[in-house]
């Protein structure tokens, strides 16, 4: 069914201002495919129900939250794509570990980390290849959804979500079953800190970070947000530090303060000296 | 880059073909594993073969065995294809040399990822 025009471009205001959502005029279909399920979960009639409930009291129960989590794209996996990971591991971490090897200290944030398999698949990463046993090793992961970050901390995942992925060689030594699910390895979680954050509005104080994953999620902010956050992220970054992007993403005409360091067919980015 | 399908059903042995062929990789096929062995002895190569584990005749698992045990196929990588879901299982596919494992259902992002991995994409 429709939306009302009325509704509709509230919806896009409503995005806009909670999370810098940038939701295209022709996107209705995409509202409606997303919404459609809560509205029906909530008990509204129609997505159009949903939303004008919305706009009448805004400020009223969770409805915000979980608009704003409906219309999130959450859509991850282990290693998602490979390249980035295999560039870490072969070439930036051996350089920052390098530099480390006084204060042996190790900062990681996967800023848009959805139910957690990117920070996780950090942390496996970082359990399979170094030897930090005697570090400080910190990763954060954060997210603007409460409700991904509530499944992202139990660290089970589905059948579906280890075939995405994960190397099999690391399930059965890192996961055990947990009725149909998998569930990794306690010590393995513990690695990982889960905060809900909000990208596009002021950030709280951040301890400097030697990596950082900002993958696949400036795509939904307008230019703006974007040079925003990514003047943010050289204030957190340390000055050796690294900064990876979604494949499709890229600082070039957002940001003139990084440069591309390229690894095989991956390229990340660090704060020009 | 070639590819050997190996399922008795030739539902999922369709579908994979039109995977694979979808990622411009040439596919051979055989319905379990005394045929998939027929094929490989007949001198057909393929750089992956892609076995379910529980067919008629020779399961993926003997299939496995008796590849990883000729070394004429030495550098062909194997990939379960199976609803076996037990971690033990999974044990026992990567002890006997299987490179990667795929559990029923699976997409056909699943597939193109783990070909990904074992750097045949």
């Amino acid at each position: 069914m429709p939306i009302a025009r009325v509704e509709f471009d509230y919806l896009r205001g409503f995005l806009l201002e909670k999370s810098a959502i940038l939701l295209d005029e022709d996107k209705e279909y995409l509202a409606a495919i997303r919404l459609g399920p809560l509205a029906q979960n909530e008990g509204f009639a129609s997505v159009d129900d949903l939303l004008g409930n919305l706009r009448r009291r805004p400020g009223d129960s969770d409805l915000p939250c979980k608009v704003l989590d409906a219309m999130t794209n959450n859509e991850t996996w282990f290693f998602r794509d490979f390249g980035p990971f295999e560039a870490l591991r072969r070439q930036a971490l051996p350089e920052i570990l390098a530099a480390r090897s006084e204060v042996k200290t190790l900062r990681l944030w996967s800023c848009a980390c959805s139910t957690g398999q990117e920070p996780y698949s950090l942390a496996l990463l970082l359990r399979e290849h170094f030897s930090l046993a005697n570090w400080t090793v910190k990763i954060l992961a954060t997210d603007i959804s409460a409700r991904v970050l509530d499944r992202a901390r139990l660290g089970r995942f589905s059948q579906l979500e280890i075939n995405r992925g994960l190397p099999v060689a690391l399930l059965p030594r890192y996961f055990q079953r947990a009725n149909l699910d998998f569930e990794l390895a306690p010590d393995v979680r513990k690695m990982v800190e889960f905060r809900p954050f909000n990208l596009s509005q002021p950030w709280p104080d951040l301890p400097k970070m030697d990596v950082i994953f900002l993958r696949n999620v400036m795509i939904y902010f307008d230019v703006e947000i974007r040079r925003q956050i990514l003047s943010r992220i050289r204030s957190v970054l340390q000055p050796d530090g690294v900064l990876f992007l979604g494949c499709a993403e890229t600082t070039l005409n957002l940001d003139a303060n990084f440069e591309r360091v390229t690894f095989e067919k991956t390229a990340y980015y660090k704060v020009k000296p | 880059m070639k590819a050997l399908i190996v399922d008795d059903s030739a539902g999922m042995r369709a579908y994979l073909r039109m995977v694979l062929k979808g990622a411009g990789i040439e596919v051979l096929e055989a319905k379990d594993g005394v045929e998939a062995l027929a094929v490989l002895h007949a001198g057909a190569r393929a750089d992956v073969a892609m076995l379910d584990w529980n067919m008629p005749e020779m399961d993926g698992y003997e299939l496995l065995k008796n590849i990883r045990a000729d070394s004429t196929f030495n550098s062909m990588l194997v990939m379960m294809i199976t609803t076996e879901t037990e971690v033990s299982q999974i044990e026992k596919a990567l002890a006997h040399g299987a490179n990667e494992y795929i559990m029923k259902p699976f997409t056909r992002d699943v597939v193109l990822d783990k070909l990904q991995m074992l750097g045949l994409q």
